[in-house]
């Protein structure tokens, strides 16, 4: 018994090591490297310590830009962001085996009304948008690079109410295209999404006629191909011709992007629009102070606005029981809403900085995080 | 008497220590899987008490939600070992048959190192290249073939049909089939086989009058093997199929039925409140599918023994 006991832990162990061995070794090299050049122009940072995060995929590619950049300017610090879903990030949060979560989604009414395990009780949770992706409508169809869809005709092709590309529905907005007399090939998110999710917001809001499904996560209609993850429906939707799809900017390398039309002129797809749409959209009501959950309003017409956009935050404590946890978590949101920070982002991933206004609200509200 | 007890006590320790490993060992074996099962009907329950609104989509209750995914779950695995079972014993019979000793060799290394090969590889074959290169066929099967309703229309524009998914799956379940259909082939009674071609068998009569009779319980347990395998195989099928939460037979459109695995694997990231507990519910449901097939193999091979090679 005993000797059984002593080979089963040693096999445990001796992994463990290896990788907590390896863990040490690689963040630490990581960090040091980083920290020889920016030692000397800028004061060594006082923060030390490992930030460990779960969250939004849509925001990882973001995450990693941003832990790399916080980790030059602070060489003790290491960020971990594992980037295992929004729904993983909530619960890991709120469990506690995760400072800070990444969401595609503000926590919900539910969420905020029980306990999160690293905060101090009472104080609460705030979200913080850091990230803002434009959803770009994007097809493979030969010889035609300009469509233009309104929110009606994008609600029928993804309801299944329009199957062919020569539909009247699309010769009229597209008179100049040269549309096949093909069927369409839909390709739609297989797994519960933050896109798809922002996707049907946009649909419920503007096509209500046609969209009669509420906003979900789950893709609501079943109509053509599904696939997993952002870069299973763009690689879908390159192999198949005739096919379109909704994805996130970033994935659409390689697909045709559909103007929009919002209000009475058609919208090409653009980061500014983006961002303004988020600036001009109002603060969920209800919520505490520092909490930065937006209402987004998918009906804003302005020029060049692209309502069709996803917002992921970061979700962290008002107050942590651990302070030095609170100083990390801190720097860390504050720093995300730089402008070098969301300049990095944009250029590393395709998003859409933060307007001037919302970042210097989210920096405030990451000052106020104790 | 003295002698028998020092003898005893010397032994004592050694055997003592073996055959409590021993059984720690097999007891671990029970304690996990009696461990999972807690686990999984523990985590259940709040889902199979839920109503609609609770469960994710429009399910009316847990069963209609599950049910759609037990059919995807066996129809593709079903599907996987139509492919595959000719398929891995015509492999095995060529190994143990008729090849020629280093080729049969040669061809042995590369179907078990095909068993080495990650699920996600499969997948991405899957997606890259099986699914494009199935696709134009598919289309003239529904163009020409509709009216028979496995292939019914509209056809997938991608490729990504259950069809596809059964492919990957087979090729999947190839490697363990084919190795125990080889070494039971592999064991047909020299004596019988020499017996059969003295009387003037051809080879191919000699297999079927001396190796496949004998091998018969050997094949079903490949079988069942494969079916284990196809049955909880997770990443490929999530990643190859477009699914829905539906139940159909048809093969090459793209509303397909999902299967349990690549539904969990899918859908768990985002998952919150009853929706968890529904997943794992599913999982529960797997459990026991796997574990009613793997009693029904059981029987079939102990049914079977008396004209195994088990006793011959």
């Amino acid at each position: 018994m005993t000797f059984t006991r002593f080979t089963a832990s040693a096999r445990i162990t001796a992994p463990v090591a290896a990788l907590a061995i390896a863990t040490i070794a690689l963040s630490g090299c990581a960090a040091n490297e980083r920290g020889t050049g920016a030692a000397d122009a800028a004061p060594a940072s006082a923060l030390k310590g490992t930030l460990s995060a779960v969250g939004s995929s849509a925001q990882g590619a973001a995450e990693t830009v941003w832990a790399a950049g916080f980790q030059t300017d602070n060489p003790d610090v290491t960020v971990n962001y594992d980037p295992q879903g929004s729904g993983a990030g909530r619960k890991s949060f709120i469990s506690g085996a995760a400072d800070f979560a990444g969401s595609d989604a503000a926590l919900s009414d539910d969420e905020l009304g029980g306990d999160f395990a690293l905060c101090t009780p009472g104080s609460g949770a705030i979200d913080l948008p850091v990230y803002i992706s434009p959803i770009a409508v994007a097809y493979n169809v030969d010889g035609v690079s300009d469509l233009r869809l309104d929110a009606d005709t994008i609600a029928g092709i993804f309801k299944g109410s329009i199957t062919r590309w020569n539909d009247k529905a699309l010769t009229a907005l597209n008179p100049d295209a040269k549309l096949p007399d093909a069927a369409i090939t839909v390709v739609h998110r297989s797994d519960d999404s933050g896109t798809t999710q922002n996707f049907t917001e946009y649909l419920a809001a503007n096509a209500k006629s046609v969209w009669d499904a509420p906003a979900s996560q789950t893709f609501p209609y079943q109509v053509g191909d599904a696939a997993k993850g952002t870069s299973g429906v763009a690689d879908a939707t390159k192999s198949a011709s005739n096919s379109i799809t909704y994805v996130d900017e970033s994935g659409s390398a390689g697909l045709s992007i559909a103007q929009l039309k919002v209000g009475d002129a058609f919208v090409t797809i653009n980061a500014k629009g983006a961002a303004a749409v988020v600036a001009a959209s109002p603060l969920k009501s209800g919520r505490a102070d520092h909490d930065l959950a937006v209402d987004i309003d998918r009906t804003i017409t302005d020029a060049d606005a692209w309502p069709l956009v996803l917002v992921s935050y970061v979700i962290a404590c008002q107050q942590y029981k651990d302070s030095a946890k609170a100083d990390l978590v801190k720097a860390y949101a504050g720093y995300l809403a730089t402008d070098a920070a969301q300049q990095a982002s944009a250029e590393q991933t395709g998003s859409a900085p933060l307007s001037a206004e919302l970042a210097t609200k989210v920096q405030a509200a990451a000052a106020s995080i104790k | 008497m003295t002698t028998d007890t020092a003898r005893r006590g010397g032994i004592r320790l050694g055997d003592r220590v073996f055959a409590g490993s021993a059984a720690t060992a097999g007891a671990l074996i029970l304690i996990v899987l009696a461990a999972v099962a807690v686990f999984l009907i523990a985590q259940s329950l709040p889902a199979l008490g839920a109503g609609p609104g609770e469960l994710p989509g429009t399910a009316q209750n847990f069963w209609v939600y599950v049910w759609p995914l037990v059919f995807g779950t066996i129809w593709s695995a079903f599907l996987a070992l139509l492919v595959a079972t000719p398929l891995s014993i015509g492999i095995a019979l060529f190994i143990s048959h008729y090849a020629p000793r280093r080729l049969a060799q040669a061809l042995g290394y590369v179907i078990d190192l095909l068993a080495a090969v990650p699920s996600v590889v499969f997948g991405l074959w899957g997606i890259v290249v099986l699914a494009p290169f199935v696709q134009p066929m598919y289309s003239w099967l529904v163009a020409n073939l509709g009216w028979i309703p496995l292939f019914a229309g509209p056809v997938s524009g991608t490729g990504r049909t259950v069809l596809t998914a059964s492919v990957v799956l087979a090729v999947m379940v190839l490697p363990i089939m084919t190795a125990i259909c080889r070494e039971v082939f592999l064991q047909a009674p020299r004596l019988h086989e020499e017996a059969a071609l003295a009387l003037g068998a051809t080879r191919w009569e000699m297999i079927r009058m001396a190796v496949l009779p004998f091998a018969r319980a050997g094949i079903v347990s490949a079988i069942m093997l494969g079916l284990g395998r196809a049955l909880g195989e997770t990443m490929a099928v999530a990643m190859v199929l477009s699914p829905a939460l539906v139940v159909n037979m048809f093969l090459l459109t793209s509303i397909n039925p999902n299967t349990i695995a690549a539904n969990i694997a899918l859908q768990f990231p985002e998952a919150t409140g009853v929706s968890v507990n529904a997943l794992i519910a599913s999982g529960l449901v797997l459990f026991l599918v796997t574990l009613g097939i793997n009693m029904i193999a059981r029987y079939i091979v102990g049914r079977r023994r008396a004209f195994s090679g088990a006793n011959a």
